[in-house]
């Protein structure tokens, strides 16, 4: 049983990062922009991050800055796409490349540095209870803002007037801006949002899980929460499953490695994959039948006729 | 018509001085450096990097380099490596064992520049390949390995199934048998050279596991910080990681090239470059044993008993007769040690590793 609460333990820090980038992501596309700076935007919250604890002495002060950076990050793709009207995939690609290099210049004077990482939560008796104690009440203050995040999102999206506005820009921006909201304004604040959240997954990186910064230390795992948007068909409860899904199953095939399962490791590893493209094509076969989640204008450009 | 015949010389003036300040410039040799990783990622690509400092500081004012980080193994290298040799540089190396084919492709392309390929076995007549005997220090690892582990088991987390992987690994096992014959070694494959965050959880994965001494064939120092944050022993890669585990590193296979890189340098400069194998080990200075640390002292003299030993020469670590996973002899190419080619080549586990080599 030690063993469960141990492969758990694992589990949740592997996915708290792709929930916190998929769930601003998640706001980001449900406003009809979609930002494939993902990676870009992350490795930058990480290398700042991890600068500013190390200079700051101070985890908090950190994650501050990571999330600043990511959404200055998001900013430079809001001018483009929102301000001018750029393609967004060329954007967003544009960013990821751009955070790749700035954040290994950033990061350069800190690699090899030792920070002290995030504490994790301790209360007397809750998290000594066998099981279920360290994973409930024993982990860092990421993993715990991670899941109010999305609840938040969710309570946001669904529960709220502001929210209903944000979707109805996403799926028809045109009708939205004829009834006079908004659209390139919830739009610039949609995608500063994402950028915020990218910021903190990126974060999350130096100041918990590796404790320490290293250039292209995300390896990956933006795209992994772009793919985890889709598959969870752009709904915030399907995303909190998905991420931890996702999270097992890298968790999982380790673990059935070193025990010798003999499972090729490599099908395993693309099994994240593979599950959004089958989600992709259940997407698409049920359309017609029961309406997709996906907005409408996704990706679409849009200007104001003034 | 006069103020024209000025005008024409002078522009031939100035393109004959701007081709004489040219060609005074390429008189520096230019050299160039593929590597995979970022430089910072404290291992492998990152002490192909203090090699070409060194080689720069040795050869001061004679050479001119520069470097390309981050680059993808596979077809997309071909590019990189073509965008040096085109930028007349004459001497390129490849730092990774993915880089094979592309070298050979570029190379054929441009016959005039020189390539060096790390850690593969294609020549060609301006390929020459260089590796260092980094299995000479798994083998005193397993040793060390054998000795410190309570629970028996070494934790081994390993990137590709190539030769070189797979030879350390054997290595490793041998060294450690030859102390503790019921050694078991868990393997496992993160399919990547660098992704710090799947390298940590392969770590804990290992750990929960009961495994208490950790190895990697991987490059960041990921590893090296669970193994301290957990109270276990580990063993750094590449480049000595103390800084991550001052409490857990036992020893680390650390590689220098900068004394190769600037006899090479050096071999161009001379015009007596020319192709061939370069595997040097313990006795010529490529592969360095980090100090050994937070160890018993018998341990630590047996480490560097083992040490000199291969360094003389004496100890052979593929010293047959060598039994494979399933039991059967392995032929024996090289007299009394399996030879180059099959150690360069190697595609089959020792007897005592419990694991399937991925696509075999």
């Amino acid at each position: 049983m030690q063993m469960f609460e141990a492969i758990m333990l694992s589990v949740i820090a592997a996915s708290t990062p792709l929930l916190l980038a998929a769930a601003g992501e998640l706001v980001t596309e449900r406003s009809g922009v979609l930002n494939l700076g993902l990676e870009g935007m992350m490795i930058m919250g990480a290398a700042c991050a991890f600068a500013g604890t190390d200079l700051s002495g101070s985890v908090v002060v950190g994650a501050l800055c990571g999330v600043f950076a990511g959404v200055a990050m998001s900013a430079i793709f809001a001018i483009f796409t929102l301000g001018l009207a750029v393609n967004q995939v060329a954007s967003g690609l544009a960013l990821t490349i751009l955070g790749t290099g700035l954040s290994g210049l950033i990061g350069a004077g800190f690699v090899g540095q030792r920070i002290t990482p995030a504490p994790q939560l301790h209360l007397p008796g809750l998290t000594d209870l066998p099981l279920v104690g360290h994973i409930l009440f024993g982990q860092d203050a990421f993993v715990y803002l991670s899941v109010a995040l999305v609840i938040g999102i969710w309570l946001f999206l669904y529960r709220s007037r502001t929210g209903l506005v944000l979707r109805a820009v996403g799926d028809n921006h045109t009708s939205a801006h004829a009834l006079g909201y908004p659209v390139l304004k919830i739009r610039a604040l949609a995608v500063l949002f994402g950028g915020g959240c990218a910021g903190l997954a990126g974060a999350f990186l130096p100041l918990a899980y590796t404790p320490f910064f290293i250039p292209g230390m995300t390896a990956g795992r933006g795209w992994i929460a772009l793919a985890l948007v889709v598959f969870a068909s752009w709904r915030p409860g399907r995303l909190v499953a998905g991420a931890y899904l996702f999270g097992a199953v890298s968790i999982l095939q380790l673990h059935a490695q070193a025990l010798g399962l003999g499972i090729p490791s490599q099908l395993m590893s693309s099994l994240p994959y593979l599950a959004t493209v089958i989600v992709l094509v259940l997407i698409s076969r049920t359309r017609g039948i029961s309406g997709s989640a996906a907005p409408a204008s996704l990706g679409v450009v849009f200007v104001p006729d003034r | 018509m006069k103020k024209w015949n000025i005008i024409a010389m002078a522009a031939v003036l100035a393109i004959a001085m701007a081709t004489f300040g040219a060609s005074y410039a390429a008189e520096k040799l230019k050299i160039g450096f593929i590597y995979t990783g970022p430089i910072g990622d404290l291992g492998w690509s990152y002490q192909h990097d203090v090699g070409r400092k060194a080689m720069e500081k040795a050869l001061a004012g004679k050479v001119e380099t520069t470097y390309l980080e981050n680059v993808p193994e596979g077809p997309d290298a071909e590019r990189s490596i073509e965008q040096l040799a085109r930028t007349g540089h004459k001497l390129i190396f490849t730092t990774s064992f993915g880089f094979m084919d592309p070298t050979l492709k570029v190379a054929n392309k441009y016959p005039n520049v020189f390539f060096e390929h790390a850690t593969g076995f294609k020549r060609a007549k301006n390929v020459a390949t260089y590796a260092a005997r980094f299995y000479e220090g798994r083998y005193i690892q397993g040793q060390i390995a054998a000795k410190i582990s309570k629970t028996g088991v070494i934790g081994y987390i390993v990137s590709f199934p190539i030769p070189e992987v797979i030879s350390n690994i054997n290595a490793t096992m041998l060294g450690a048998q030859s102390v503790n014959p019921n050694m078991k070694v868990k393997i496992i494959w993160v399919n990547s050279w660098f992704d710090p965050g799947k390298e940590a959880d392969a770590a804990k994965a290992l750990i929960d596991q009961g495994v208490d001494v950790l190895t990697q064939h991987t490059d960041s120092p990921a590893a090296m910080q669970i193994a301290e944050q957990r109270g276990i022993h580990a063993f750094g890669q590449s480049s000595n990681m103390i800084k991550f585990g001052p409490q857990a590193q036992l020893t680390a296979d650390t590689d220098y090239w900068g004394d190769y890189y600037t006899k090479r340098a050096q071999a161009v400069l001379d015009g007596k470059w020319a192709s061939g194998d370069t595997w040097g080990g313990l006795d010529s200075g490529m592969v360095v044993m980090a100090p050994y640390t937070n160890m018993p002292d018998d341990v630590k003299k047996m480490a560097m008993d083992t040490q000199a030993a291969i360094t003389s020469g004496a100890l052979k670590p593929f010293k047959c007769p060598i039994t494979d996973q399933d039991g059967k002899t392995v032929e024996c190419k090289g007299g009394d040690q399996l030879d180059p080619g099959q150690i360069l080549s190697m595609n089959f586990y020792v007897k005592g590793v419990d694991d399937k080599i991925p696509g075999k």
